[in-house]
């Protein structure tokens, strides 16, 4: 309890700061945070008891919004897992696609939202495609690194036990090159909500990013920021759950090594 | 006593591009089944290229090795080898017991491993450890979960890579102690490969002393002690000290004259140098092996 508050009471004293400040200022493009609580309230949490009283909001958008961000998310974190490992294993491949991966993930993400938008034409492929595009590198990158980094003395192991090719890619590579994963899928994860939110600016009318964006150009204000903290409260919620995953995945670890693995994107 | 293994006129030079390394130039000792051989020899003088030709990650350029009687290509089926260091040759995310089981997943059912894992973990008094993984144990006993893990694989031959050179000199007798237990109970055949020369004649049935880099067999020596050895005892019998000065003789050791050193310098010089170039043949000749199997 006690440390539940320590983690807490900054977040909150600054919100009842902002709700003076607010109520202070009286300015229509700053409600304050009880104003964007009611509005939320109404926005999603005004439904049916049937429903848990979400409201069709939540079903029609954020739902599909979340679909969207986990999909990518994870055929992102298939690929970028299993040709990381590959590319990490075969240091003639890497070489080969190095400068090419490099150049890829130099493309900023957003600014190949026409592209795919002329490709898949617009919709959930598209969306996907951005999201899948963005938020591959972290994953792949940090994979490679982590399959790379295995030592002689494992390898030497296993090659004298000899150990069957599947059995030391999964046995060995995979959980040698796991905490780096996991650092590359939780940078990947807070990307994928970002272009969560980009892919559904343009050209659609579904999903939390494009309502927001109808909320701003309606000057429903309280609306905007409803999403806004939405958003956030999603990105701390995801991250919170990986974590926890990864703490149990990771278990193994000595105490002294678990870190607070974010490992930077390395260049190949 | 027939012989397990057999290796005649071995010989391997490493290739690159500005020039070449003759790490052993001839080599030719066997290994009688039940037999627990020491390799000592001065650091660099090719101790770990001989070691990955016997266990087959590396081709010899010159020269056959045999292991009851079928000629070494590739890793053999029933070889296990226990590393120097124990801290990465054991998988930290795996418990003891599925550490030593996980080599035997290739050709035993669970239950099967199980058991085997189990009793090879008694063998080396470890029997209550099985849940734990690595790092929560030890140095010694970590060690101890690496040669459980080759007994449970019940090699034709056991190779030890400077197996007790990591751990502390209280630790290290009762690891040698327990090498000559478990040997005997399980009638292994083993070789050992040291730097330390009484570790050698403590240990060994038979010696053999390798030469500076390129290596060769400079003496086959029998070390005459009795079967039952005794940390205190045997090291101070006559034998044993008689023994451990000829080996220390053959091998130059507390020489100090400017040429001694010079060469020896040299030598190391090139072993660092080269180690690099063999570690990179033994993960080639892996990769073909592995390419050709699957």
């Amino acid at each position: 309890m006690n440390r539940f508050l320590q983690r807490w009471a900054v977040f909150a004293g600054l919100v009842v700061v902002w709700e003076l400040l607010t109520w202070y200022a009286d300015d229509p493009f700053f409600p304050r945070p009880t104003e964007i609580a009611v509005a939320a309230q109404g926005l999603w949490f005004s439904g049916p008891a049937g429903d848990l009283f979400l409201t069709d909001t939540v079903f029609d958008h954020v739902f599909p919004s979340v679909g969207r961000l986990f999909g990518g998310w994870a055929i992102a974190a298939v690929i970028g897992i299993s040709l990381g490992v590959a590319l990490g294993r075969s240091p003639a491949a890497a070489e080969y696609v190095g400068p090419l991966l490099t150049f890829m993930r130099s493309i900023p993400p957003p600014l190949l939202v026409p592209v795919f938008m002329l490709v898949f034409s617009v919709g959930t492929t598209m969306q996907l495609a951005t999201i899948v595009f963005g938020v591959l590198w972290p994953i792949l990158l940090n994979s490679i690194d982590g399959a790379r980094s295995v030592d002689a003395t494992k390898f030497e192991t296993s090659a004298v036990f000899r150990i069957p090719k599947p059995q030391w890619i999964l046995g060995v590579v995979l959980p040698s090159a796991a905490p780096k994963i996991f650092a590359g899928l939780r940078v990947s994860l807070s990307l994928s909500l970002v272009l969560m939110v980009v892919s559904e600016l343009v050209g659609t009318d579904n999903g939390i990013g494009s309502q927001l964006l109808v909320a701003q150009r309606e000057f429903d204000f309280p609306d905007m920021w409803a999403g806004i903290i939405l958003l956030g409260a999603l990105g701390y919620a995801l991250n919170t759950v990986l974590l926890a995953f990864e703490r149990k995945a990771l278990a193994w670890q000595p105490k002294q090594e678990r870190t607070p693995a974010t490992v930077e994107e390395k260049a190949v | 006593m027939t012989a397990m293994l057999e290796v005649a006129d071995l010989g391997h030079t490493y290739q690159a591009k500005d020039g070449a390394h003759t790490a052993i130039a001839d080599l030719s000792f066997t290994v009688g089944t039940g037999e627990l051989v020491c390799v000592v020899g001065p650091s660099g003088c090719g101790k770990s290229t001989l070691l990955r030709t016997i266990s087959g990650l590396i081709r010899p350029t010159r020269g056959e090795i045999s292991l009851h009687g079928n000629e070494v290509r590739g890793v053999p089926d029933d070889l296990a080898v226990v590393f120097q260091d124990y801290s990465r040759s054991l998988f930290p995310w795996l418990t003891v017991q599925k550490n030593v089981e996980f080599p035997l997943r290739r050709s035993l059912g669970r239950a099967a491993r199980r058991t085997r894992a189990a009793e090879a973990l008694e063998w080396v008094g470890l029997a209550e450890a099985g849940r734990k993984y690595p790092w929560q144990l030890s140095g010694g006993m970590q060690q101890r979960v690496a040669i459980a893990r080759a007994l449970a694989y019940r090699p034709a031959l056991l190779l030890m890579d400077e197996p007790f050179a990591s751990v502390d000199a209280q630790t290290r007798f009762e690891l040698e102690d327990l090498l000559l237990k478990v040997r005997t109970e399980q009638d292994t055949t083993v070789l050992v490969v040291t730097h330390d020369i009484d570790e050698s004649v403590y240990l060994g049935d038979r010696i053999l002393v390798l030469s500076t880099s390129p290596a060769s067999v400079v003496a086959d020596l029998k070390v005459d002690l009795p079967a039952q050895r005794d940390q205190i005892t045997t090291r101070e019998s006559e034998a044993f000290v008689a023994l451990r000065g000829e080996v220390a003789r053959l091998l130059n050791v507390g020489k100090t004259s400017e040429e001694v050193r010079a060469r020896r310098k040299a030598n190391e010089q090139q072993a660092a140098k080269w180690a690099e170039a063999e570690r990179a043949e033994a993960s080639r000749a892996e990769a073909e092996e592995r390419a050709g199997t699957t």
